[in-house]
């Protein structure tokens, strides 16, 4: 292992290995990320899949736009099919006060080039055939919106940054950043020291241990939520990501490459380490699963499994740097956004950091809104 | 060599033993990793069939003991159940 790099980035998660791959791609050179287990172990790996744009604010809206671009050409970018497919994503609407917000949220998008609307229950119908449309008012739908395969991204992230000379160290754990007057000296970790000036905390779930080390102390809580698979089911038959609020915000959609059907609901544990599955979970899921596919009764459940939320106050991530230590970044927090997000996050922070400028909305995740008390709106989230 | 191809591993993602030992071959000996890349384990059998071959592949070719490749964890449900199967009747849990 190197014992002096000009770059540590801690977490080796989807957005360790987006921001290692993108600063080198503009050029900064002696990187290292280091993963206290394997790549993707902590949230990536655990993730729900999908990639969507339909938020309900400008930053949201532009970074997932920003994001689905370079989803769409991934397979150039780095060299690896990542299984993206824009099956869309169909959110149900059924009651007026839903159906009012979601068109705001819409025309929003719409203004900044997404292009989603609403649709009548019988369009949602046709785009997803076994839906039960009873008490269906409306959908909010966007073709554009999509999923892809988080093992094999964090694989070909990994493997392009590898390709521009960064160092990733797995089983490598930060145990502690030695800081001096405002400046970092060093990362002491389980197989050693490495001297630098410059430490990205993408620790996510983690991300409030590494701040410790450096009293730095920002809201960024572990929360466990789970995730159901089933069966392989006929090829094509739910396309889109579904969600529904008032089936307490589940979502499901079909794997693209394996068949069968992944998905959640709102229920969550918390904050805490562990991630043991619960039976609560697994009957909640399909009760509320049935509920809006009907013919899931009939489906085989082969697997539950629990990750992390890494959850801010407001479900937006904190993304900048930490004035009172020199060259000490941030990108944790995602709330469960963080899979989507990834390509147009490694982008905006490495640009921030290589030009000290970018033209995304980097002040929306500013880590420093939430001890002025200026939390944004909610994000909308599922799962 | 070809002989490999025909070698399936896990019956229920139809993985052959070529590509798991291919996966090997390129420093990927994580049976976790293997696991997420191929999906052995995470078809309806569970693992049950081809996570201890997968395993004894790994302890040949590394040279890695079977305790320190370590098994998967095993999670609920233990075998395939229909969704309707859990919710019971009708109404709410």
């Amino acid at each position: 292992m190197k014992n002096k790099a000009k770059t540590v980035i801690i977490g080796g998660g989807i957005i360790g290995l987006s921001i290692a791959y993108n600063l080198a791609k503009l050029g900064a050179e002696d990187i290292v990320v280091l993963e206290k287990n394997y790549l993707g172990s902590g949230s990536t790996f655990r993730c729900g899949s999908g990639i969507r744009q339909q938020f309900g604010d400008e930053a949201n809206i532009k970074m997932m736009k920003r994001s689905v671009e370079l989803w769409s050409r991934m397979e150039e970018d780095l060299g690896m099919d990542v299984d993206f497919r824009q099956g869309g994503y169909l959110f149900l609407l059924y009651d007026e006060d839903e159906v009012r917000d979601f068109k705001k949220n819409v025309e929003l998008q719409n203004r900044f080039g997404v292009p989603s609307r609403i649709i009548t229950p019988e369009e949602a119908k046709e785009i997803v055939p076994l839906l039960n449309t009873e008490g269906l008012l409306a959908a909010a739908w966007n073709h554009t919106d999509g999923k892809a395969n988080p093992f094999k991204t964090v694989f070909a992230y990994a493997n392009a940054a590898k390709r521009l000379g960064v160092d990733i160290y797995e089983y490598t754990e930060a145990q502690n950043i030695k800081v001096e007057n405002g400046s970092i000296k060093e990362v002491i970790t389980n197989r050693g020291k490495i001297e630098t000036r410059r430490v990205i905390n993408a620790a996510n779930g983690w991300a409030k241990i590494l701040n410790k080390m450096v009293g730095v102390d920002i809201p960024i809580e572990p929360y466990k939520h789970q995730g159901v698979k089933t069966e392989p089911i006929k090829d094509g038959e739910i396309k889109p990501m579904v969600v529904s609020f008032k089936h307490d915000g589940i979502y499901l959609t079909q794997e693209a490459e394996q068949g069968g059907l992944i998905g959640g609901y709102a229920l969550k544990y918390g904050p805490t380490y562990d991630i043991t599955p619960t039976y609560e979970f697994l009957r909640g899921v399909s009760y509320r699963f049935s509920q809006v596919i009907p013919a899931l009764k009939y489906t085989n459940v082969i697997r539950i499994w629990a990750g992390y939320y890494a959850e801010t106050p407001d479900g937006n991530a904190a993304i900048g740097r930490i004035k009172e230590i020199d060259e000490y970044y941030i990108a944790a927090g995602f709330s469960g956004h963080g899979f989507m997000l990834a390509p147009a996050v490694g982008e905006m922070v490495a640009e921030d950091i290589i030009y000290e400028k970018t033209n995304k909305p980097l002040w929306f995740y500013d880590p420093y809104r939430f001890q002025r008390g200026e939390l944004r709106g909610k994000a909308v989230q599922m799962g | 060599m070809s002989e490999k191809e025909n070698v399936i591993i896990c019956r229920c993602n139809d993985v052959t033993l070529k590509e798991i030992e291919e996966l090997i071959d390129q420093g990927i000996t994580e049976i976790e990793e293997i696991k997420r890349l191929t999906r052995i384990g995470m078809g309806p059998c569970q693992g049950r069939t081809c996570i201890p071959i997968v395993a004894s592949i790994i302890a040949r070719k590394t040279g890695k003991s079977y305790d320190e490749i370590g098994i998967p964890a095993t999670r609920v449900p233990v075998r395939p159940v229909p969704m309707g199967v859990l919710v019971g009747d009708e109404d709410e849990e």
